[in-house]
């Protein structure tokens, strides 16, 4: 069943909407988009690591983007420079040395706009393991430390003091945006992959008036744009990656109509 | 060893630094079951971080604290919820811990906002938004309880009904209370124990010692230090969650 390129691609999709759902969810409460977006940018430095020392690319991935988390946290420890500057400064360094590691790497051969947008076609029955086992394993660990990860998101301090130890929470979830970020980078690519956690999730919000409904209308939305963008990208023949992330926004225009409805309710 | 027991917490000589400024030092304080402890003290005394201090937000704290139970409510003096999140106020009352519906319905009725309990938290008012947080701090039947200007908002009635009541759950849960007031007068009738707050210790008490206390006077006036004469008028009554008057 796993020969077809296409059905590959549908349940790499799948496996991956399931699990940028919930994550996709805290981004937005957490206001972590261009955290996502950074991490993602240094998973070029990952992909070229990969490549150099003959890695699997999502472990190699995983590893470089918890390692740019890590010296995040530091700088934000040891300089006073505001969180965003700080994120930009290591979003673009490390795209920008990735990039120049790959001149370096002349014997490969690199299929650049696969890494920026992804090639969803390309995935083997190897990388639907990696995707189905990896985001298994992701889902139950955010469902371990959801409590005290949604309580802090609400307020640290309240859960701080009533002994939530929001602190690890935080740190385990920022380990689990690396993790999701190297699960997905060979469907969306680099550049869009914090598409596919934002805009399902931003649909969601529009349409939702408690965290768990949320969180299922999340995933029912990156669902819905994997089957419609892979579909659509076979019929009006364009690139999968960005195909999936437009069929999200499609749906997040729909989204916005309920919210013009409950406004005009209120008033 | 009966006292030891039970102590909830206990603060020795405590203070905390930011930014090389003292926010608060040299605070010693013991809340044990069944008491309430109060602090009072002007603008930027130091009374939030005393109960940030107790409750073990702040980590490099001078002096030390001693924690004996886990079992904590707080309401915090500022809360803001973030528009990003659809919360309820169903959904709010379960944040720290997966609360039975019977309780949570309960502590929403003795509050007096079982109404709100679908709607969402975005929409109520400051006074409505208190209440449920005292629901909530108290839905867990915690050992210790802290609450930090808990009825900020709320109107004149429903204050006094809320310090009536957290009396009540000090007496049946046999919890311990850190409460902290601008107002000493409020809370008097509810209070074991009152520490006047300036940066540091600047007295404590009972609430009658802290009232005759001079530095008391001087830090709020002479005015406040009346509330004697008008204390002891003032509580020939009761209000019900409701505003009535009941009479003693």
């Amino acid at each position: 069943m796993f020969d077809d390129f296409f059905i590959r691609a549908l349940f790499a999709g799948i496996g991956i909407a399931f699990v940028t759902g919930p994550l996709g969810c805290f981004v937005v409460w957490r206001r972590l988009s261009y955290f996502g977006d950074t991490l993602a940018h240094s998973a070029l430095l990952g992909v070229t690591m990969a490549y150099t020392l003959d890695l699997n690319i999502a472990i190699s991935v995983f590893l470089i983007s918890s390692v740019i988390a890590l010296i995040l946290i530091q700088l934000q420890k040891k300089t006073n420079l505001p969180g965003d500057a700080l994120l930009g400064l290591l979003a673009h360094s490390s795209l920008a040395v990735g990039l120049v590691v790959i001149g370096f790497l002349t014997f490969i051969r690199f299929d650049i706009m696969g890494l920026l947008f992804g090639d969803i076609l390309a995935v083997t029955t190897d990388d639907l393991l990696i995707i189905w086992t990896g985001g298994a394993v992701i889902l139950l660990v955010l469902k371990l430390i959801w409590k005290p990860l949604f309580a802090s998101t609400v307020n640290y301090e309240l859960a701080e003091a009533e002994g939530l130890n929001p602190d690890r929470a935080k740190a385990i979830f920022t380990i689990l945006m690396a993790a999701v970020i190297a699960i997905s980078i060979k469907m969306v690519g680099l550049l869009l992959i914090t598409g596919m956690l934002i805009i399902p999730a931003a649909m969601a919000r529009n349409i939702s008036d408690s965290p768990q409904k949320m969180v299922i209308f999340s995933i029912i939305g990156g669902l819905l744009s994997v089957v419609l963008g892979l579909y659509s990208s076979l019929e009006f023949n364009t690139s999968s990656g960005p195909s999936i992330i437009a069929a999200s926004l499609v749906l997040f225009i729909l989204s916005l109509f309920k919210i013009k409805q409950s406004i005009k309710l209120k008033n | 060893m009966s006292s030891e027991n039970s102590t909830l917490v206990k603060l020795n000589n405590a203070g905390f630094k930011q930014n090389d400024k003292w926010l608060v030092e040299g605070v010693s304080l013991t809340v044990e079951k069944g008491k309430i402890v109060t602090l009072i003290g002007p603008n930027g005394s130091g009374k939030s971080t005393t109960a940030k201090i107790a409750l073990g937000i702040y980590k490099n704290i001078e002096g030390s604290v001693e924690k004996y139970t886990n079992k904590v409510g707080y309401v915090p003096q500022k809360i803001s919820i973030d528009w990003t999140l659809p919360l309820r106020v169903y959904d709010f009352m379960l944040l720290t811990e997966n609360i039975k519906d019977e309780a949570i319905e309960e502590a929403l009725t003795l509050t007096g906002v079982i109404h709100l309990k679908n709607k969402n938290l975005g929409n109520l008012s400051g006074g409505e938004f208190q209440r449920v947080l005292i629901a909530r701090a108290i839905s867990k039947k915690p050992e210790l309880l802290v609450l930090d200007e808990p009825v900020q908002g709320v109107d004149y009635t429903g204050e006094i009904a809320l310090y009536e009541l957290i009396k009540r759950i000090s007496d049946t849960l046999n919890c311990g209370i850190l409460l902290i007031s601008h107002d000493l007068h409020t809370v008097m009738t509810a209070t074991d124990h009152v520490v006047c707050l300036n940066g540091h210790v600047c007295c404590s008490g009972s609430p009658m010692d802290v009232a005759k206390n001079n530095e008391y006077k001087t830090l709020f006036g002479e005015q406040a230090s009346q509330i004697l004469s008008v204390y002891e008028h003032k509580h020939d009554h009761i209000h019900s969650e409701e505003g009535e008057i009941k009479k003693n």
